[in-house]
């Protein structure tokens, strides 16, 4: 098995390659090149990267002037400020000009661990999604996020992508397709399906191999593109399982779990069982125990299915 | 092609003064037309920016109407958005479209919307509406400049009481520290703001001196006065290595009596007998 590596290490790795690729390629942070990898784009390509200090929303906007002028923007801090503290700029400015910029976000979830709740974001995927023209994408592993970092510089237009601190298996492969929209059917089943994206795609499946020692065949599909959705994909899901877990590291109020129940109610209503942050805020802990206290183990995920399984109509 | 001639304003004859002063009348009428027409709509910080704003795109712009895209034309972000009937009028004049769109302002489907929209509006830069946004836009416009080599300036014009959001500082700290000095903020100094005066509601000021305390060279002009503008344009061109302010004293409301100086003509429409008064202050033309 590959070694564990943090979600963010793919943004740094795809903006080495983006930066020799294209010379119009620019990379803005705001005093956390290190932490969110943009770094790594800093010291190859000085010339392209600039360092805004600590004012996300003049990065925002710096970014959105750049992208005008014809440069692909990346811009990076942790995702609570890129989603919260930018969220008018993201949306009055960047969206408003479908700007061809590329929020890259990380510190994504409530693994940020000791920091607490000031640098835990569990709802920057509700409110990202919500503006029109974002394309929003939460990686499972290294090497997706950094495919969807070089997706997104391939797209025209306003890209938030969210990275998460701790590191993770490798789930995906060269091999795994990656399109933008299109979800990854990483494993098949009939009895349930679990819906997960970024951090969450790890534990779904690590559920449904225990899922299938008590002859539950769970279906798991990994969910990078929270929008625009797969539809088909979620039809699909619902149709051949008729009932879903959704797991993400995010609040379940608007997030992927809401994402999947719009497209579930509007075309194929099935029992939607939604593994997520509970309307709470994080706080202090190690990422592990976090992860156990707020209910988004591969444990809280097997529960999950059983409950969605049983209210499956005989 | 581009607007780096003149040296200080000097070439500008009387008789060019005296034609540029009847273009503004002109845009100020049609300010007020539009406004009067739309039913609603923010004649205050219009007229109080005209002199400003038309007289950089009809002197010194670096832009070509008929090819609004351009790669070396000077760029211009109107950061205080409801400002927006006066670039209209402006762009109009220009021949970005024709003068009849006008008349369409904030209506349903129109390219001109309540607040200026790049994505729909030929000529208009960035869309800005949000206050504070639009200078840090510029700023990024001014990397985008010297990152390509391109030698087109840019232009932010910004209200007095937009200078109380935060992030214009951010910007303000960002446009000297990477020295832009293709960079460009005019601040239309006319006092109010909606709830009144600005050193009542939040005191911005001492404005001059902030902006140079960021690192900003500043110049303090008569926001109506066309040969001090025109100078204030080629002076900023001039200065090197740090981006340049221009703080200029206007008059919200200028050229309307009934609305000078007045907080409450901010954002109201006149009524039709409103408009006409207004129309009989600006002159014929
Ligand atoms: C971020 C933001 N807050 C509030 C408003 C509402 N608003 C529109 S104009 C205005 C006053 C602007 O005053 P000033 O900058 O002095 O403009 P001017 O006097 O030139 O019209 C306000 C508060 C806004 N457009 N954007
Ligand atoms: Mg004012």
């Amino acid at each position: 098995m590959a070694a564990r590596r943090a979600i963010r290490d793919g943004y740094g790795e795809a903006l080495l390659l983006l930066g020799e690729r294209d010379r119009n390629v620019v990379v803005l942070d705001a005093d956390l090149a290190e932490s969110t990898r943009s770094g790594v784009f800093a010291k190859a390509f000085p010339d392209r990267f600039f360092n805004v200090g600590i004012a996300e929303q003049n990065m925002v906007n710096i970014a959105v002037g750049l992208s005008l002028c014809g440069k692909t923007v990346f811009a990076s801090t942790f995702a609570i400020f890129a989603s919260g503290r930018c969220w008018e700029q993201l949306r009055n400015s960047l969206a408003a000009m479908r700007a061809n910029v590329k929020i890259v976000a990380s510190h994504g979830g409530i693994t940020v661990g000791p920091d607490g709740l000031s640098h835990q974001c569990v709802e920057d995927i509700a409110i990202v999604r919500a503006i029109p023209y974002f394309t929003v994408i939460v990686p499972c592993d290294c090497l997706e996020a950094r495919r969807a970092v070089l997706a997104a510089a391939e797209m025209r237009g306003p890209v938030y992508i969210r990275t998460g601190r701790p590191k993770t298996d490798q789930i995906t492969s060269e091999e795994t397709p990656f399109l933008v929209g299109r979800a990854v059917r990483l494993r098949e089943g009939r009895d349930v399906a679990i819906v997960a994206c970024g951090l969450l795609v790890g534990g779904a499946l690590e559920a449904a191999r225990a899922l299938a020692a008590e002859g539950v065949e769970a279906a798991v599909i990994d969910m990078h593109t929270i929008k625009p959705i797969d539809e088909e994909a979620v039809v699909e899901a619902a149709r051949g399982c008729g009932a879903i877990v959704t797991a993400e590291e995010h609040s379940v109020i608007g997030g992927l779990g809401s994402a999947v129940a719009e497209v579930v109610s509007r075309h194929c209503p099935v029992p939607v069982e939604m593994v997520g942050v509970r309307d709470r805020f994080g706080q202090s802990g190690e990422p592990d125990d976090l992860m156990v206290r707020y209910g988004l183990t591969p444990g809280d995920i097997r529960a999950a299915a059983r409950r969605a399984a049983g209210r499956k109509r005989a | 092609m581009k607007g780096t001639v003149a040296a200080s304003g000097a070439d500008l004859t009387d008789a060019s003064l005296q034609a540029l002063r009847a273009r503004c009348g002109a845009v100020r009428r049609d300010i007020v037309s539009m406004i009067a027409r739309a039913g609603s709509g923010h004649p205050g910080g219009s007229l109080s920016v005209t002199d400003l704003l038309a007289t950089l795109y009809f002197t010194r712009l670096g832009h070509r109407p008929d090819n609004p895209r351009w790669p070396d034309r000077d760029r211009v972000v109107v950061s205080k958005g409801h400002a927006a009937p006066a670039l209209y009028a402006i762009l109009a004049e220009c021949g970005y479209f024709p003068r009849a769109e006008l008349m369409t302002l904030r209506r349903y489907g129109s390219i001109l919307q309540g607040h200026p929209d790049m994505t729909r509006t030929p000529g208009v830069e960035a869309s800005t509406g949000s206050l504070g946004q639009g200078i840090s836009i510029a700023v990024g416009m001014a990397l985008a400049g010297r990152l390509d080599g391109r030698s087109y300036r840019v232009y932010a014009f910004l209200g007095d009481g937009e200078l109380q959001e935060g992030q214009v500082w951010e910007a303000a700290m960002a446009g000297a520290h990477y020295r832009l000095d293709n960079l460009c903020a005019i601040i239309d100094f006319n006092g109010l703001q909606i709830d009144g005066r600005i050193q009542d509601v939040m005191n911005p000021e001492p404005i001059p001196a902030k902006w140079a305390a960021f690192g900003w060279a500043v110049r303090e002009i008569d926001g109506h006065d066309h040969r001090q503008i025109v100078a204030a344009y080629d002076w900023a061109a001039r200065e090197k290595g740090r981006p340049a302010a221009v703080i200029a004293r206007t008059v919200k409301g200028r050229g309307v009596s009934f609305m000078e100086c007045r907080a409450d003509w901010h954002g109201v429409a006149p009524s039709a007998d409103e408009a006409a008064r207004a129309l009989r202050d600006l002159g014929e033309g």
